[in-house]
């Protein structure tokens, strides 16, 4: 069979120099792992020659059951995956539901997902690069990250009654309107936090330990990340000028003005800075979002997908049987079958979803971006120092829930 | 994308229905490795995005198990799926990517896991989400959803060392209704049985 080239041989198997080799187990508890991945680190003194990780730790089993639910009841399983930008999950999900049945949500519905999910990828960058950060031997980032994401945390509370877990998007529209007066405090957010952005990058864009300490670690060319299939931050880190969201456009990002940041070198120091212009750019669109918020409905007005207002259900006989069959049977999704990518902050997050008609999906396969980064590790660690490899791990900003799935 | 320039360079290609607008192939089991080389070298598809294993349904004899491949360009900023049937229902073989796309090799793997379809020329084809010895392939449709037991993983702590350790059982929990309906909810989460009738002893 033609090949383009070969794999490095697993850690640790058929190799007869085994004895001067060393053999470590980095995890599956471990800080620097961020989640319960487990590294077998095949070590020449201090060099690493091979790497192998081991994930599973967290599987769920998350397509078998959404094979056994309506759409709608996967939804809180979504949140589940990149649990740091849950709601990005969620729109992804009946983005691709929406996409076999044809709908096309309301206009506000799309600016409040756009606004869902550029908050979501801040929150989600500012975990990345507070655990970085710390990686690297930075302990203040991670408060200053932290702080900012507490005053997010208070935003979804807000806007979606949790912090953590939103389940906040349904298909056809979004689970509530927008309160009184959110859009405002996003708007206040938005204000306060260029500047504590700024002060983050102060903190440590030119820190010289860190700089020293990134700088020419964990190369990536852009052939080897387009091979592997990296996607999002740590993909463009790489000089790939691939944003879903201009290049594919969906919920009209086609319309917002931002630019793609992309890294020159592919090194962990370029993934921190496109990480940190993200942030940004993330605040640019969400204005342009605020300021351009259509009025009129959250919802689709098809009672085959969207069950009624409640009112409305308490007192008319058909809502009542539309709210009993939606929620029950699930939305009404004609046969079909339909791939879609959302540019998520760990990377593009897939589910190719075929369905045989009916409210229950046939089959959901969810497209992990952090799965596809960790399986480019067994290339990307061997040949740095032991100590290079939380850096590593760090600036590739994975999440084993979503791994895992 | 141009599905008809992609069909005259590969006629042995079949245009697939396709509902949401990425441009879709039925392709021969055997010639997958063929049609993604192609499509890798001469339409620059340069990733393999996703990889999906599907179970048509147990009853079927033959084309039970399909593989559903989307390719990326990054030029051209379009995806192509190819569709590939597995000719056997009993031991499902596809020749796999790992030759094309080094991201196939992780995706293969899990396939593999989940669905059992074995990929020939893959260099390690091991399970990746569950352990080693685990005897079933859990997204098949007629594994239940209630799960199966297994023996545990050698390295189950347990195993080990004289600390007793009740493990988690493997079939039952929430998410599944019995057949022959209960009286009580609790009846379909097995956990709560035992804790009911004093057979657990971990509590």
């Amino acid at each position: 069979m033609e090949k383009e080239f070969t794999y490095p041989e697993p850690a640790g198997l058929g190799d007869n120099r085994i004895g001067e080799k060393m053999i470590v187990n980095l995890g599956p508890s471990h800080p620097a792992t961020h989640g319960v991945l487990r590294l077998k680190i095949e070590l020449d003194g201090d060099m690493v020659t091979r790497c192998d990780p081991i994930v599973g730790q967290l599987h769920r089993g998350q397509e078998k059951l959404a094979e056994n639910m309506t759409y709608n009841q996967f939804v809180p399983f979504t949140d589940r995956l990149d649990y740091l930008a849950p709601m990005c999950n969620n729109i992804a999900f009946v983005q691709c539901v929406e996409k076999i049945a044809g709908i096309d949500v309301t206009e506000r519905c799309k600016a409040l997902r756009v606004i869902c999910c550029e908050l979501s990828r801040i929150a989600s960058h500012l975990v990345g690069l507070a655990a970085y950060g710390m990686d690297a031997g930075g302990w203040t980032v991670f408060m200053y990250c932290y702080t900012q994401r507490e005053k997010l945390m208070t935003l979804f509370e807000e806007l979606t009654g949790a912090r953590l877990t939103n389940s906040f998007a349904r298909v056809g529209g979004m689970r509530r309107d927008i309160p009184e007066s959110w859009l405002g405090n996003v708007n206040k957010f938005a204000n306060q936090f260029l500047p504590a952005l700024d002060e983050i990058d102060k903190l440590i864009t030119r820190n010289r330990i860190f700089v020293d300490r990134t700088e020419g670690i964990g190369i990536i060319t852009p052939e080897q990340a387009m091979q592997w299939g990296l996607t999002g931050p740590n993909l463009r880190g790489s000089g790939v000028a691939t944003d879903l969201r201009k290049d594919c456009p969906y919920l009209g990002y086609d319309n917002y003005e931002f630019d793609v940041a992309i890294g020159a070198r592919g090194d962990a120091y370029d993934r921190w800075l496109v990480r940190i212009e993200e942030l940004r750019q993330s605040i640019r669109i969400i204005r342009q979002a605020i300021e351009k918020m259509p009025d009129g409905k959250i919802n689709i007005d098809d009672h085959r997908i969207v069950p009624p207002e409640k009112d409305k259900v308490l007192r008319n006989m058909e809502d009542l049987i539309n709210n009993f069959v939606v929620v029950t049977q699930g939305p009404a999704i004609p046969r079909g079958e339909a791939y879609f990518e959302a540019d998520n902050p760990k990377g593009a997050l897939g589910f190719y979803i075929m369905s045989m008609g009916g409210g229950v999906p046939y089959r959901v396969k969810i497209r992990a971006p952090s799965f596809i980064t960790l399986s480019a590790m067994q290339e990307i660690l061997p040949g740095h120092h032991m100590s290079d490899i939380p850096i590593i791990l760090g600036s590739m900003d994975f999440v084993l829930g979503e791994c895992d799935r | 994308m141009n599905s008809e320039k992609i069909l005259s360079e590969m006629d042995f290609l079949k245009v697939r229905p396709s509902s949401d607008g990425i441009v879709a192939f039925d392709c021969p089991a055997d010639r997958i490795v063929e049609a993604a080389l192609k499509l890798k070298r001469e339409f620059e598809c340069q990733s393999l995005t996703d990889l999906a294993a599907v179970d048509m349904g147990p009853d079927l004899a033959k084309c039970r198990f399909g593989v559903v491949y989307h390719l990326f360009s990054h030029t051209k900023k379009k995806y192509v799926r190819l569709v590939c049937m597995c000719e056997s229902a009993e031991s499902p073989h596809i020749n796999s990517l790992t030759g094309v796309y080094k991201g196939a090799d992780w995706l293969e793997r899990e396939a593999y896991d989940l669905m059992g379809i074995v990929f020939d020329g893959h260099p390690r084809l091991a399970r990746i989400l569950m352990w080693d010895s685990y005897p079933w392939h859990p997204l098949r449709k007629d594994f239940p959803l209630a799960g199966k037991e297994a023996p545990l993983p050698d390295t189950f702590a347990g195993n080990e060392d004289a600390t007793r350790v009740v493990p988690a059982p493997e079939s039952g929990g929430p998410f599944h209704s019995p057949s022959s309906g209960t009286k009580f909810s609790c009846g379909r989460e097995p956990r709560s049985m035992q804790v009911q009738t004093g057979e657990s002893d971990n509590i």
